[in-house]
């Protein structure tokens, strides 16, 4: 099991691919979207090139719920509601929910943090 | 005008591989205006020719169920420019695949030579969804396999596993 200065490395290095974008620029709270301009089609390469680099397999859905965020119950007007907000500290528990504050934007959910705390889900599941 | 970027498929191993070829007339309106005095194939175009190929690959791949669309240009490269009277080779080898997108390597070549390289990402849209009207996408569609000639009037490849159907099974020409 790669340390969490390993996975994030690989991560920073998987987003640099994806989002051509300069590796000084992926730092671990930077927002997919906000900072790093990624848009969605993005996230499918993103998906793509995590299940190569960590030989990991990411079921659709998974990582970047699209379902539930498009779903009006749990985000409107582009911030995620209460409820949505329950949901997703259910269906992404590797999420930091809690910087998201008083203004929930949907858009700063998805963070370097966020994919490193998945792989490392991942990953220490596979090798128990 | 076919927005249809090559003139036929030369081999084609489903759900692995596919090779098409594309011939460059100076009769083309694109080259009229690409340019005035020196007529050149446009990068973009290549890009088109490349990415048709995987396209078609990778929606037959799944049965074209889905539309296969475009999304993402994750990497190109041009070593060369394509003139009048060259015949562009593209091949794509589909390098990933999942009900959501695929990925393809592909690179176009004329006479043995290197012209362009890329990774191409396409998004498969689920027809039934409510914005899947497919006259909104430009997606690459079963009739256009149909008219570069899949399956019935290609040679079979020599190389094991070659020339199948969907799923699997041996092409019956």
């Amino acid at each position: 099991m790669p340390s969490r200065e390993e996975i994030l490395e690989k991560v920073q290095a998987t987003l640099v691919d994806a989002l051509g974008v300069d590796e000084d620029e992926v730092k671990g709270d930077a927002m997919l979207i906000g900072d790093l301009g990624a848009e969605s089609i993005d996230f499918l390469d993103i998906v793509f090139r995590l299940e190569k680099n960590f030989g990991i397999k990411i079921p659709r859905g998974d990582l970047f719920p699209e379902n539930l965020l498009s779903d009006p119950q749990f985000v409107a007007a582009g911030k995620v509601t209460e409820k949505g907000l329950q949901e997703l500290r259910t269906r992404m528990p590797w999420a930091d929910l809690d910087r998201l504050g008083e203004n929930p934007n949907v858009q700063d959910l998805f963070t370097v943090n966020m994919i490193v705390n998945y792989v490392t889900t991942k990953l220490g599941a596979n090798s128990k | 005008m076919r927005w249809i970027w090559i003139d036929r498929f030369v081999e084609f191993q489903s759900g692995r591989f596919a090779r098409a070829i594309k011939n460059v007339s100076m009769a083309e309106e694109q080259l009229r205006d690409h340019f005035p005095c020196y007529p050149v194939m446009p990068g973009s175009l290549v890009i088109e020719g490349m990415a048709q190929t995987g396209g078609i690959l990778a929606g037959e791949a799944n049965h074209f169920r889905d539309l296969v669309v475009l999304a993402k240009i994750s990497r190109v490269t041009f070593h060369n420019c394509a003139l009048p009277g060259d015949q562009l080779v593209y091949e794509a080898t589909l390098v990933d695949l999942r009900p959501e997108g695929s990925v393809v390597e592909a690179r176009a070549t004329v006479n043995g030579r290197p012209l362009a390289e890329a990774e191409i990402v396409f998004g498969h849209v689920d027809r039934t969804q409510g914005d899947a009207e497919p006259s909104r996408y430009a997606a690459f569609k079963q009739e256009m396999m149909q008219m570069l000639g899949v399956p019935q009037r290609l040679p079979q490849p020599a190389a094991a596993g070659a020339g199948m159907e969907p799923g699997g099974h041996p092409v019956h020409a």
